[in-house]
């Protein structure tokens, strides 16, 4: 046999994820900020203004952020201010 | 049998006997051996040249590749393991100065060119560089065992589409490598989901696995620079819950030069190019990217569009402005124009003979792209078959006049397309009831010339949802550099 012909080249981009640990979610929303994430898609506004009043209403804090639109990643700016400024994160993923 | 090994000093001649001059030369072969115990090395017949003892067997073309042998007769002289003179074919003079006999070959002609030398031809170099050199590929290497099965191995590491792939093997990818002037390592872009770098050998490797041939490796390269511009979005037409995947229009020479169809059954199987050049695209997503069905890609239902749909439009009409020229492409150029869509409504109208008729009758049919009621929502392409494209042409309608006739009569009332109009909850808002609502946005409409001779038929691919992101995700057309 032909060994040349058994040896293949990895197509793939040869990486591996790196799986970190979830937070442990926090016992109580008492002093917390939570993130309200719109992340564009239709309606997602209206999904979000809901559970602002129903935060509110349980005296919650929450700051809205919303990624410019639904059909690229977030950018890393505004990731790096959501882990900033908020303790939990809502995310309105789809329409 | 294994090649003897080469003596470090002296004359050395690469012949092989499918050689008219090699055969011419013989008798010189016959004084050298004899005088200087020259070494002939055989890369065809390791019987010839039969009156010359000091021959080696080089079928495996492994000293033929050491010492770079482009053309046979090779005359080297060593010193000490070291090349210190060379000369191709037949040149008497030469001969006789590197090997020191003024009246060698006297009865031969002055000069016979010689012919190619087995080590270099087609297929043979990118083996020889795998067996005796460095093929240079950073890739990882995965050795298999000799009882397993390579295709079978390609599925297993989850490399497939669901298609048989060809395996990456060294010499296929420096085949494929081939196609390019571009380096190897040169980083192409960053391939969403993982927003891995793809260099341009992982290209080179899934445009293997893919099925395509190395002429069609500047096209891939185009293809995956232009679905990564960001006004391209990649990103998010892979995690769509839509149908559209990426479908890639081919113009200019490039399409004719790797006889890419836009002809009879462009849309369908049946031509290599058409079918394997997007679904190296879409493999290069799924292997360097990460982007699988059921992970990130999360479309409900999907369609065979997703393997791969590549087609070239046909430009056969000087009449016709090419779809990469309407978009900006100087002529003669080989373009791509990548669309975010699906494949395929069918469409006929053999009872309209006028070219209102027919943009009547084609507009009916393009506002089902989607939802019948819903306007400024997906973009689509209208393939014209050239039955239908007849009409129009014969009443001097070029792509312009077609474009603006089709965008008006695609205007219907808002009143009949509100939401819960006719019955249907889904439509436009209430707000829009006065307006008349064409079905596209002005630029949401790509047309485009393909198709067999007989026929009144034309096709729309219907596009992404992504309208209502208008300015952000668009179909995107570049110039190819082939």
């Amino acid at each position: 046999m032909n060994p040349a012909a058994q040896r293949l080249r990895d197509p793939s981009g040869e990486t591996s994820a790196l799986r970190r640990a979830r937070l442990a979610p926090p016992a109580s929303l008492e002093g917390r900020t939570v993130a309200l994430f719109d992340i564009g898609k239709g309606r997602g506004d209206e999904f979000i203004d809901q559970l602002e009043r129903r935060f509110g209403e349980h005296g919650v804090k929450t700051r809205r952020y919303r990624k410019p639109t639904n059909t690229r990643v977030a950018p890393v700016d505004l990731l790096q201010r959501i882990s900033t400024e908020a303790d939990v994160a809502v995310i309105a993923l789809s329409d | 049998m294994p090649p003897m090994s080469l003596p470090a000093s002296g004359l050395l001649v690469f012949v092989k006997r499918d050689c008219p001059t090699c055969e011419l030369v013989e008798p010189v072969l016959q004084r050298l051996a004899a005088t200087d115990g020259a070494t002939i090395a055989t890369q065809d017949d390791p019987a010839f040249p039969g009156t010359v003892p000091n021959r080696i067997d080089d079928t495996a073309l492994e000293w033929s590749f050491r010492h770079g042998v482009e053309v046979v007769p090779t005359l080297i002289r060593l010193d000490g393991g070291r090349e210190v003179e060379r000369t191709i074919g037949w040149d008497r003079a030469e001969w006789q100065r590197i090997t020191g006999h003024v009246d060698l070959g006297a009865a031969l002609p002055d000069l016979r060119p010689g012919c190619g030398s087995k080590s270099v031809e087609p297929g043979v170099a990118e083996r020889l560089v795998v067996r005796y050199g460095d093929p240079g590929l950073r890739s990882r290497p995965i050795d298999l065992g000799d009882y397993d099965d390579d295709i079978e191995a390609c599925y297993t590491r989850g490399w497939s589409d669901g298609l048989p792939v060809v395996p990456p093997t060294d010499e296929r990818i420096l085949r494929m490598l081939a196609g390019t002037h571009r380096r190897p390592d040169e980083i192409v872009g960053r391939i969403p989901p993982n927003l891995v770098p793809c260099t341009v050998e992982k290209v080179a490797i899934n445009a293997v696995l893919a099925g395509c041939r190395p002429e069609y490796l500047p096209l891939v390269l185009g293809i995956v620079e232009t679905a990564l511009e960001p006004r391209f979005t990649l990103h998010g037409l892979l995690c769509t819950t839509y149908f559209s995947g990426p479908i890639a229009i081919v113009n200019g020479p490039v399409a004719r030069r790797i006889g890419m169809n836009s002809g009879l059954n462009a849309l369908g199987q049946g031509n290599r190019a058409n079918s394997t050049i997007t679904r190296a695209l879409n493999l290069i997503v799924r292997n360097v990217g990460g982007g699988l069905p059921g992970g990130i890609d999360r479309a409900t239902l999907g369609g065979p569009h997703k393997v791969g749909l590549c087609f070239a439009e046909d430009e056969s009409d000087p009449f016709w402005t090419p779809l990469a020229q309407s978009r900006g492409v100087a002529a003669g150029r080989s373009a791509v124009t990548l669309f975010q869509g699906e494949a395929l409504q069918g469409f006929f109208d053999q009872g309209s003979r006028t070219p209102e008729e027919l943009t009547r009758s084609l507009a009916m049919a393009l506002c089902a792209v989607g939802h019948p009621k819903v306007c400024e929502m997906n973009n689509a392409i209208l393939v014209l078959a050239p039955e239908h494209y007849g009409i129009f042409r014969a009443a001097g309608w070029n792509r312009d006049r077609i474009q603006s006739e089709l965008y008006e009569a695609l205007k219907r009332p808002g009143r009949d397309l509100m939401k819960g109009a006719g019955g249907v909850g889904e439509g436009m808002p209430a707000s829009r009831a006065d307006e008349m609502i064409s079905k596209f946005w002005p630029e949401g409409l790509l047309i485009v010339r393909a198709g067999g001779e007989a026929g009144l038929f034309s096709a729309i691919l219907g596009g992404w949802t992504a309208g209502r992101a208008r300015d952000q995700t668009v179909p995107v057309t570049r110039a190819i550099d082939d």
